[in-house]
């Protein structure tokens, strides 16, 4: 037990650092990452943040300015809303999922990505399957369910990309020379095993034409189907996934092993199993059967033990180093991203209740809770993370600009709280207004009155929004000039260290901490 | 389960994956599955025909512009809701609803038992110009709707896809359906959709109560 700590722990601290060399590997040709298409999924997950927040901004314009869409179909607020979804979901988020997931894989594994062709076309194909979603969902090519509105036939490339990333991803864990599975790697799995699962089974449909079709399921069962899937994207997209990226990127970047290994463990299990039952608080007091109501709630408030035991995992991760918050923007997101992650799952499984969720429904609310949990935590870890990897997979020491990276950390949080704030008090007002009754009985305020209370708000919103977008080409700007050197000379490609194949595999001990590559 | 038992499990990547599938089916196989069997037993009321061919047109122009992401089709079982927009929404009112439109924001109002609110020409007016008629809103314009015909082949083409998943459609409806949508336009169409809601698919207060006594038991 205590050996498996030692064992472990600083394997996620392994990167690039040297190991000792299996003798017999002297005269084989040297393996070494596959670096090239981490650093395309790199390029294409900030070119997608750009674009989906740009999107969510113009959305964001519309609701407080409605004649921005110019009476064209295709700027029309409800058309290019599921293209904002889904751009900073599965374009941004996606990316930086299988990016990370690619490079973590990888260094966790002591082992070589395996089918370089197939780990391309994992990036050609995804690229391919977020420009369609895009394109054709403003043009009126849709499903009609939330997050799962592109038609059909792309949904049938979606599923063919991600069997390919699967068996990459699995592939290359085949082919790992390290025995034990870092817990990184669990989540992505995970993640990679729920998300098709649920992709497939939300998005069976029979075709009209190319640009319709109906779905299997019809009325109650379809919306059982739709929330389950929509409620498990935010679980194993936005959640299991990011927290893979957060098990590896925060211990490395802290310089620490993980706070408790073992907590790890219990909540990953946790999490995934529990997850899945919570689905039904997305139809709170609606045509669904009572009892799955009931059930929905009661997961989704124990839900919240696995949740902030993953966040209090991160953030004790770096106790005994929390100076570097004072000189590490990438710290200074992953913390921030952590606390986001605690807050937003605490106000997610309060919203759960039933009573809070007879009044945060329908609102602006479920916008504040969405956007906490995907600016703050989402963007934020990736963002982090990207911060952490970049200079090492562009073969730098640091990032560009320091200055820089500190003025993106300051738009990006202002924003989020800007955003998040306006959206708690336009969700509280609405839920309050439309409840609100007179002494005989009647309701006290039409539904206009509630959307002109708000207004303000939408220009608050919008405020926030554009720092955080500002933030995001800052970051652009950042990484073109970190760049500069790989794109001009290339990079060397980093050799893959190959462990003593001794039977307990011990790494080497962790360099001092003087020797540690310092980001900044 | 003692530690060196996990760590069999975190060494084996077929295993972690095989177990990762187990934990994940568990929730959505225990709540899905008795609602399929439920949910079948849901049937139309008495008098609740499917949609006929302009209304599914109407329909199908409401799922395309994304309707649904601002205006929710759903009246939960509270007061206040009640008071403002009706009757709470059952689970047979939307036994034909491809994709299910419930939606989960209320940009603006529901509209489960909009039909027969307004009039028709109200309804036209508004989705071509809502400011024309309510100041403050912030709905967007949607005047292509008037423009736009119907694709009438399209729509005879989902009636029978429909027809194929269960939906009760007669051969001779499917085959009539072009001239009902004869020169009509994609407005048209909405219009009569919204005048439905809430009128068309509400079912006889007798057949509510039986299909809520096999819905929720």
């Amino acid at each position: 037990m205590r050996a498996m700590h030692k064992e472990l722990a600083p394997l996620a601290l392994t990167g690039t650092d040297s190991v000792p060399q299996a003798e017999s590997t002297a005269a084989a040709p040297v393996e070494t990452y596959n670096d090239k298409v981490v650093r395309r999924f790199m390029v294409a997950t900030i070119v997608w943040g750009v674009v989906g927040m740009s999107i969510g901004l113009l959305a964001a314009a519309q609701l407080r300015w409605p004649a921005l869409n110019f009476d064209t179909p295709w700027l029309t607020f409800s058309r290019i809303r599921p293209a904002h979804t889904f751009g900073v979901i599965f374009a941004f988020g996606g990316n930086a999922l299988i990016c990370t997931c690619f490079y973590v894989v990888q260094r966790t594994s002591h082992a070589r990505l395996a089918f370089d062709k197939l780990a391309m076309f994992v990036f050609w194909g995804w690229q391919l399957c977020c420009l369609a979603a895009i394109v054709t969902m403003p043009l009126g090519l849709t499903q009609g369910k939330e997050y799962a509105e592109p038609e059909w036939w792309i949904d049938i490339m979606i599923a063919i990309v991600w069997v390919s990333y699967a068996v990459v991803f699995f592939g290359t864990l085949a082919r790992r020379r390290i025995r034990h599975i870092y817990v990184a790697n669990w989540y992505y799995g995970a993640f990679i095993i729920a998300v098709g699962l649920l992709h497939i089974v939300n998005n069976l449909a029979v075709p009209v034409s190319w640009a319709k079709s109906y779905p299997i399921y019809a009325g109650v069962v379809d919306a059982m189907v739709q929330w389950w899937y929509g409620h498990n994207a935010v679980a194993f997209f936005l959640t299991a996934g990011f927290l893979g990226m957060m098990y590896y990127y925060v211990p490395r970047q802290a310089g620490r092993p993980l706070w408790s290994y073992r907590f790890s463990i219990v909540n990953f299990w946790a999490l995934i199993s529990v997850y899945m039952w919570a689905g039904a608080h997305h139809l709170m007091y609606t045509a669904l059967p009572d009892w799955t109501q009931s059930v929905g709630m009661a997961f989704s408030f124990v839900l919240l033990m696995p949740s902030w035991g993953s966040a209090a995992n991160g953030l004790m991760t770096f106790k005994g180093v929390w100076h570097k918050l004072k000189t590490d923007p990438a710290v200074k997101f992953m913390v921030m991203a952590l606390v986001f992650y605690g807050a937003a799952t605490f106000e997610g499984s309060m919203m759960a209740l039933k009573t809070v969720n007879s009044l945060s429904h329908y609102t602006d609310w479920t916008i504040a809770h969405v956007h906490s949990g995907s600016l703050g935590w989402v963007a934020m870890i990736t963002i982090g993370s990207l911060y952490a990897m970049a200079p090492r997979l562009l073969g730098r020491k640091a990032m560009h600009s320091h200055r820089a990276m500190n003025a993106h950390f300051y738009l990006h949080t202002l924003g989020t709280l800007t955003y998040v704030f306006s959206m708690w008090v336009a969700g509280v007002t609405e839920g309050m207004m439309w409840r609100a009754t007179l002494p005989d009985g009647s309701l006290e305020y039409s539904f206009l009155a509630s959307l002109i209370a708000i207004k303000p708000f939408y220009v608050t919103r919008w405020l926030g929004g554009t720092f955080i977008l500002s933030g995001m080409i800052v970051m652009a700007w950042n990484m073109w000039h970190t760049a500069r050197d790989a794109r001009r000379q290339g990079v060397t490609a980093v050799p893959v260290p190959i462990p003593t194949p001794t039977g307990e595999q011990q790494p080497a001990p962790l360099p001092p901490r003087e020797a540690e590559p310092v980001v900044a | 389960m003692a530690y060196r038992h996990f760590e069999f499990i975190e060494k084996h990547a077929g295993l972690l994956g095989i177990l990762t599938a187990i934990m994940v089916s568990l929730g959505g196989l225990a709540e899905i599955t008795p609602l399929f069997v439920q949910a079948n037993e849901v049937k139309a009321p008495a008098g609740v025909e499917p949609y006929d061919p302009l209304r599914l047109a109407g329909r199908t122009a409401y799922v395309e512009n994304g309707c649904y992401l601002c205006h929710s089709q759903m009246i939960r079982t509270l007061r206040f809701e009640t008071e403002r927009y009706g009757p709470f929404s059952t689970a047979a009112e939307s036994v034909y609803d491809r994709p299910f439109q419930w939606g989960s924001k209320r940009t603006g109002p529901d509209l489960a038992r909009v039909g027969g609110k307004y009039s028709d020409a109200w309804q036209r007016q508004h989705l071509i110009d809502p400011r024309a008629l309510v100041p403050e809103s912030n709905m967007p314009a949607f005047p292509w709707l008037a423009e736009r015909p119907i694709d009438i082949q399209q729509i005879q083409q989902s009636m029978r896809v429909l027809q194929g998943l269960g939906t009760p459609y007669t051969d001779k409806q499917i085959a009539e359906a072009p001239d009902m949508l004869e020169g009509k336009t994609r407005l048209d169409a909405m219009v009569a959709y919204l005048q439905g809601l809430g009128i068309d698919n509400e079912p006889h207060p007798t057949a509510v109560s039986a299909a809520q006594a096999e819905a929720a038991p």
